[in-house]
């Protein structure tokens, strides 16, 4: 018998003003029984319009079902068959646009659970499992794969299962891409899933050379003609930040998000001084922008124990293009929402050092080519709200270093990798790319899903040419 | 890991490493850096190369212990391993078609000027090279510099091997006995850049500067290392490290120096005191 129940089993979390002084997770996750209980909500319809909403095609009822009977690895074994990584996708990708937006539990009510299932699965396994991935036997072709990012890691997966000489080349040094300089220790914990699932790539014969900067270091063209790699896939992602262009922004105390949240969770700078990469945080800090990255850097720096973090947004909460839940934590957490507001100016003081930030009123006008409401200006409207800090999280866009050292690779006019659609291919035979690199910022699980086509792809590229 | 073949204390703070670094040593040109990283914990320190060997894998760097993390490099030994050693990173300086240089090092900044003098003089340039210190017990890499330019001007603020008086003093001279430069390549301390700048701007005299801002990547990511070139916002990292000196703001470049000072010297203090245990 389905439990009929309107709404999802609760997730535990942390209190709101604990949880925000501190870098733990936020979410604990379920317990046996909360997930038994959550999945016999799934109905197990014959149609699975869920399994059409995942960029993955994990077979969600089937794995539901499994959880259902208390058959936990068969469950993890289930959603490991077309995702390389559970326990990242059950945390942070945006269900409710998903599998979940599909759910028929959703027409009345709230549909599964179906993220807070699949985290279930992947940590039990993690936790319990003895399972170990086997090195399958290799066909010594070698493949080469740029960046350590989501859409590399699913790529490098799958074509080391097929038994391909995969090595995965990273400009840091460490493996993980968004999912190490981006995403805080609080939403995705770097050492127990993170580095686990990337442990798990190893294990797969997935060699990872760290240190080498693709367009720097060595480039495609050598990778191929001198190298010995058959094909590659550019995965390097969307690490370039936007600026707004507006006075003030050098002065000290402006951050771009990618430099905060990189201080903050690659370099561990909340550890400072017991890491050496320091971070400066005064009282008031604006973060300007309202998506995903914006609510990050937001929620680190009231852990960092700013008094007041504001998310100044030019448009209204409607439009803003963060996950529900990542708005809803963090007004939990005592973020303050200015909205409607566009910063024109960081004012400083003599010593070069944000003292205020410059901002004007909007108004939301008619859709634009988004079909957000365009915000206008209200004349008179400047005021200077006092500022210690300055984050600048207004988007990012593909690094052009490879577009600069690879002849022939045809990229948008923004720097977006163009490739055909399904596969990943680019205009250089042999060379596919996919994520953020080709779409500009984007989710984690959109990359997986370009990285599975791409590996898919260069193996019947591999196979015609033999 | 990046095995350290050769440590050579070139004055009581600044050390020289010939590092194991293949990738690097391929592809590096004078003007270049790399980012390295001594321990698990540590911060991502960029350093320009001052010079390669691409036959050996090499790469040499020099380097003043002036803070937490330099004094940790410095602890370490010939057959030592650096933990991350990364590049080359940045655009190369552009050296094509110059006849006459004036090349001006100041303390550090010596040793990152000394490969574009190396590259000039080879290229069948003239190049007369300026390095100034504070003092003559902090003159490095005295035979090296010899070896790559036509003259070589010591200077030193106290005078104490002799030539007295800063770097712009001695190339006011030069240009004024009637040396002819077609460019100026000045690498050291910001002050000393600027002032290096100021002069040449008088005479007209192209002048390329090396910006070593506070970054973490060194890709383009962070965006840390913001310098202001001729009212734009430019990434030293990837647009530089070498800039047109005569359009960088340099004042706002030493604004922004001071940015991470109070967490420097707290962390440099308490690495004194463990040292001092």
């Amino acid at each position: 018998m389905a439990n009929m129940s309107l709404e999802k089993v609760k997730m535990p979390e942390q209190a709101p003003d604990i949880r925000n002084k501190n870098f733990k997770e936020v979410a604990l996750g379920y317990t046996e029984e909360m997930a038994v209980e959550e999945a016999q909500r799934c109905l197990n319809c014959k149609n699975k319009p869920c399994v059409n909403g995942c960029p993955v095609n994990v077979q969600i009822p089937d794995f539901i079902s499994l959880i259902k009977e208390g058959d936990f690895q068969g469950a993890y074994d289930k959603i490991s068959e077309t995702s390389a990584l559970p326990a990242i996708c059950g945390r942070v990708c945006p269900q409710e646009n998903q599998c979940e937006k599909y759910c028929v539990r959703g027409i009345k009510g709230e549909s599964v659970g179906i993220g807070r299932l699949e985290r279930f699965a992947a940590d039990w396994a993690m936790k319990n499992s003895t399972k170990k991935p086997e090195k399958p036997e290799s066909n010594g072709i070698k493949v080469a794969v740029v960046g350590a990012g989501p859409a590399s890691l699913t790529c490098a997966g799958d074509l080391a299962k097929l038994g391909y000489e995969v090595t995965v080349f990273e400009a840091f040094h460490k493996a993980g891409g968004v999912l190490v300089y981006g995403i805080p220790e609080f939403r995705l914990p770097k050492k127990e899933i993170v580095q686990t699932e990337i442990d798990k790539l190893k294990a797969l014969g997935v060699k990872i050379e760290l240190n080498v900067v693709i367009g720097k270091s060595i480039n495609i063209d050598e990778l191929m003609n001198e190298e010995g790699f058959s094909a590659v896939f550019i995965g390097s992602g969307a690490g370039l930040p936007k600026f707004m262009n507006m006075p003030g922004e050098n002065l000290n105390g402006v951050y771009s998000a990618n430099e905060f949240l990189t201080r903050i969770n690659l370099m561990n700078a909340y550890r400072w001084p017991e890491a050496d990469t320091p971070i400066t945080i005064g009282k008031n800090v604006a973060i300007v922008g309202g998506g995903n990255v914006a609510m990050d850097a937001a929620r680190c720096a009231k852990r960092l124990g700013a008094d007041n973090v504001y998310i100044v947004y030019r448009r209204s909460e409607e439009e803003m293009p963060a996950r529900l839940e990542e708005v809803h934590h963090a007004k939990e957490e005592g973020i303050i929402f200015k909205m409607l507001t566009n910063p024109v100016e960081v004012v400083g003081n003599d010593e070069g050092w944000v003292t205020g930030l410059k901002c004007v009123e909007m108004e939301l006008g008619e859709p634009d080519e988004s079909g957000r409401r365009r915000p206008k200006v209200k004349e008179n409207s400047e005021t200077v709200l006092p500022m210690d800090t300055v984050v600048i999280a207004i988007g990012q866009s593909p690094n052009p270093l490879i577009k600069n050292t690879t002849e022939g690779l045809e990229t948008q006019s923004w720097g977006g990798i163009i490739t055909d659609e399904a596969t990943g291919a680019t205009s250089i035979p042999g060379v596919y790319a996919g994520g953020d690199a080709v779409t500009g910022a984007a989710t984690v699980i959109l990359a997986m899903g370009a990285g599975k086509a791409a590996a898919k792809a260069i193996d019947e590229y591999i196979k015609n040419k033999q | 890991m990046y095995k350290i073949l050769k440590k050579e204390e070139l004055n009581e703070q600044i050390t020289l490493f010939e590092v194991h670094a293949p990738y690097v040593a391929r592809k590096v040109k004078a003007g270049q850096f790399i980012i390295l990283r001594v321990s698990e914990l540590g911060e991502r320190v960029p350093l320009t190369v001052a010079d390669y060997d691409r036959e050996k894998g090499s790469v040499t760097i020099i380097f003043q212990k002036i803070g937490k993390s330099t004094m940790e490099l410095g602890a370490l030994n010939e057959g030592d391993e650096i933990l991350d050693f990364v590049g080359p990173l940045g655009v190369a300086t552009h050296l094509e078609g110059v006849k006459k240089a004036a090349v001006i090092g100041g303390g550090l900044g010596t040793a990152i000027a000394y490969p574009s003098a190396k590259a000039l003089f080879n290229n069948g340039a003239e190049v007369d090279l300026i390095a100034g210190f504070r003092n003559k017990d902090l003159i490095i890499l005295e035979d090296e510099l010899e070896k790559v330019c036509n003259n070589l001007y010591i200077t030193t603020d106290d005078g104490s091997n002799g030539r007295k008086g800063f770097v712009t003093d001695m190339l006011k001279e030069l240009i004024e006995k009637g040396n002819e430069y077609d460019l100026v390549i000045a690498i050291g301390p910001l002050m000393m850049m600027k002032f290096v700048c100021a002069l040449t701007k008088e005479y007209g005299i192209k002048t390329i500067v090396s910006m070593n801002p506070v970054m973490i990547d060194g890709t383009g990511m962070c965006g840390g290392c913001r310098v202001t070139v001729g009212g734009e916002t430019k990434f030293a990292c990837v647009d530089g490290p070498d800039f047109d000196g005569h359009l960088v703001d340099f004042d706002g470049a030493i604004r922004r120096q001071a940015m991470f000072k109070a967490q420097e010297k707290k962390a440099c203090d308490d690495c004194r005191m463990r040292g001092a245990k």
